[in-house]
C-alpha cells in the first residue's frame, strides 16, 4: 500500500480527506504512483503532470524520506520505505508558484 | 419602476477565487457568496443564455495549472469537468517577444464562451492563442484548428499579458460566423463555423509594430457588438477606439474626446445599439484611470462623442485598472452595466451609468465580471 499525501487544494479538488492509500503492482515508481493516484482520481489529470509531454508541473515538488525526489527520473524506484507504507510519497506545492 | 424580472446574477473571477454576486431587479442590495475556488486564479465565468443555472469557470494556478468547472444550479454547487487541451496535430510556433520562434505551448483558459443556443456547447479562448470548444458539457475539447492553421500563426506574438485569445463573439444571427481577438493578433472571423477563417484588421493603425497597418499584429483588447447588430462591432485597442460597419471588413477610429484611447474593456448597452461604454486607461505603461479619477466614458452616437460618468465613482486617488474581461450589462428595463476593479471592487449601475455604487470593495483583483439577467 502506497501512502500519498496531497496538498491542499488538491484534496479539495479530487474530494479526499487525508492520505489517498494506493495499491500498486508491480515497480513502484513516480510514475506508476501518478498513474495510480490518477486513476483514482481523474480530476488531478493535468494537474501534477502535463498531459502531452507528462512532465513534472514547474511548480510542483516530490519529496519521500525527507529527500526531494522532483529530478529523478519518473521511472525510478521510489524509496523502500514509500513502497513499503511507512513513509508516505508527498506531492508539494513549491514555495514559489502562488 | 423595477423590472418585473427577478433580478441579478454577477459572477466574479478574481485573482484568489470566484464570487457570485445576486440581486433583484431594484440592484440596491446585494448576497456576497464566495469565494468559490479559494486561492486559484478564475480568469472567467459565464452563464449559458440557453440554461442560466448552467455556469462554467475557468479555474487555474501557477502550480497545478488548468481545472474547469460546471455548476448546473446557477453557481450553488460546482464539478470539475475536462481540463485537456491538447492543440490538433504539430503545434508549431509564433513569434517569442525577442521575434524568435516559440512553439504553441497550453498555459489557461482566458475567456469562456457558451453557446447562444445549447447548454452542452461552450467556447474557450485560450493561451498560447487557439480557440477549443466542447459539445458535451466541457468534458472533452476540441481544438479548431483552422484558425491557427489559416497562414499567419508564426507571426502571431504575445502581449504583456500572454498570447491569449480573449473574446469570443457568436452571432446570434447566423451560428456559423464567429469573431475572435488575440493579443497580439488581432481580430478573426469565421463563417463556416469555425472551419477556416481570416483575419479582420483594415483600418487598425499599430504605431508599436513594424508595419503599422499589418493583417495581423495588432493589440486588441476586446472587442463587442449588441445582438440585435451583429455587423456593428466595437474594439478597444492597446492605443485606439474603434469601430467597424460591416462586420470587421474595415475599421476607423471613434476614440473623439476621451481624455486617452487606451484602456481594455468595451461594451454595448443592452437596449441602445448606439450607446457603448470605456473606461479609459492613462498608457501602456501606466494602467490606471487619468488624474486618479475613476471614470467610465459613454458615447450615445457610437463613439467619436464621449460623456464622463462619475457619480458615485472615486474621483481622487484612484489608481486601480479595469481589465479586458470585466465589464458586463444586464438586460433588464433600465440597463444596469457592471465592473470589477484590479482593487478589488465591483460597481454596479442601475441606470446606464448615470450612478454608481460598489457591490463591494474589498475582492482580490477582479479578472472577470459577467451578468445574468434573470427571469
Amino acid at each position: 500500500m502506497i501512502r500519498v499525501v496531497l496538498p491542499a487544494h488538491l484534496r479539495i479538488l479530487a474530494r479526499v480527506d487525508g492520505e489517498v492509500q494506493l495499491e500498486i503492482a508491480g515497480p513502484v515508481t513516480q510514475r506508476s504512483v501518478l498513474d495510480a493516484l490518477e486513476a483514482r482520481c481523474p480530476t488531478l489529470g493535468g494537474t501534477l503532470r502535463d498531459y502531452v509531454t507528462q512532465q513534472r508541473r514547474p511548480f510542483v515538488r516530490f519529496f519521500a524520506c525527507e529527500q526531494d525526489l522532483s529530478h529523478e527520473s519518473p521511472d525510478a524506484p521510489l524509496p523502500d520505505a514509500v513502497a513499503a507504507g511507512v513513509e508516505p510519497f508527498l506531492v508539494v506545492g513549491a514555495i514559489a508558484g502562488g | 419602476m423595477a423590472d418585473k424580472r427577478s433580478g441579478v446574477r454577477v459572477l466574479v473571477g478574481t485573482r484568489k477565487g470566484a464570487f457570485v454576486l445576486t440581486s433583484d431587479g431594484k440592484r440596491e442590495k446585494w448576497d456576497v457568496s464566495g469565494p468559490h475556488f479559494g486561492g486559484w486564479e478564475i480568469y472567467h465565468v459565464k452563464g449559458s443564455p440557453a440554461d442560466p443555472n448552467r455556469l462554467y469557470a475557468s479555474q487555474s494556478s501557477g502550480w497545478f495549472g488548468q481545472v474547469m468547472q460546471r455548476s448546473n444550479d446557477g453557481g450553488k454547487t460546482w464539478e470539475p469537468v475536462g481540463n485537456k487541451f491538447v492543440y490538433d496535430g504539430v503545434p508549431g510556433t509564433h513569434q517569442w517577444y525577442d521575434g524568435t520562434p516559440h512553439p504553441w505551448e497550453f498555459k489557461r483558459v482566458w475567456h469562456l464562451e457558451p453557446s447562444l443556443t445549447d447548454p452542452d456547447t461552450v467556447y474557450a479562448g485560450v493561451e498560447d492563442a487557439a480557440l477549443f470548444h466542447s459539445t458535451d458539457g466541457g468534458q472533452t475539447w476540441q481544438e479548431l484548428a483552422g484558425l491557427r492553421a489559416h497562414g499567419s500563426g508564426p507571426r502571431w506574438q504575445p502581449g504583456a499579458g500572454g498570447m491569449c485569445l480573449h473574446t469570443i463573439l457568436l452571432d446570434p444571427t447566423n451560428p456559423a460566423r464567429i469573431f475572435i481577438a488575440i493579443s497580439a493578433a488581432g481580430v478573426f472571423r469565421t463563417e463556416d463555423g469555425g472551419a477556416t477563417w481570416q483575419p479582420i484588421n483594415r483600418g487598425l493603425v499599430s504605431p508599436q509594430i513594424p508595419e503599422p497597418t499589418a493583417e495581423v499584429g495588432h493589440c486588441v483588447h476586446r472587442i463587442a457588438m449588441h445582438r440585435s447588430r451583429p455587423r456593428v462591432l466595437f474594439m478597444q485597442k492597446h492605443w485606439d477606439v474603434m469601430r467597424s460597419d460591416d462586420g470587421g471588413d474595415s475599421w476607423r477610429e471613434v476614440s473623439g474626446n476621451l481624455p486617452t484611447d487606451f484602456g481594455f474593456v468595451i461594451d454595448v448597452h443592452a437596449h441602445e445599439p448606439e450607446t457603448i461604454f470605456v473606461v479609459p486607461i492613462k498608457s501602456d505603461s501606466e494602467h490606471f484611470p487619468p488624474d486618479g479619477k475613476l471614470r467610465v466614458y459613454r458615447s450615445r452616437t457610437g463613439g467619436n462623442e464621449w460623456e464622463a460618468l462619475t457619480n458615485g465613482l472615486p474621483q481622487s486617488d484612484c489608481y486601480v485598472n479595469i481589465l479586458r474581461d470585466a465589464m458586463a450589462v444586464d438586460s433588464l428595463d433600465s440597463c444596469g452595466v457592471y465592473f470589477g476593479t484590479t482593487g478589488g471592487q465591483v460597481y454596479a449601475s442601475a441606470d446606464a451609468g448615470d450612478h454608481w455604487a460598489p457591490i463591494v470593495r474589498d475582492l482580490p483583483a477582479v479578472l472577470s465580471v459577467e451578468v445574468q439577467t434573470l427571469s
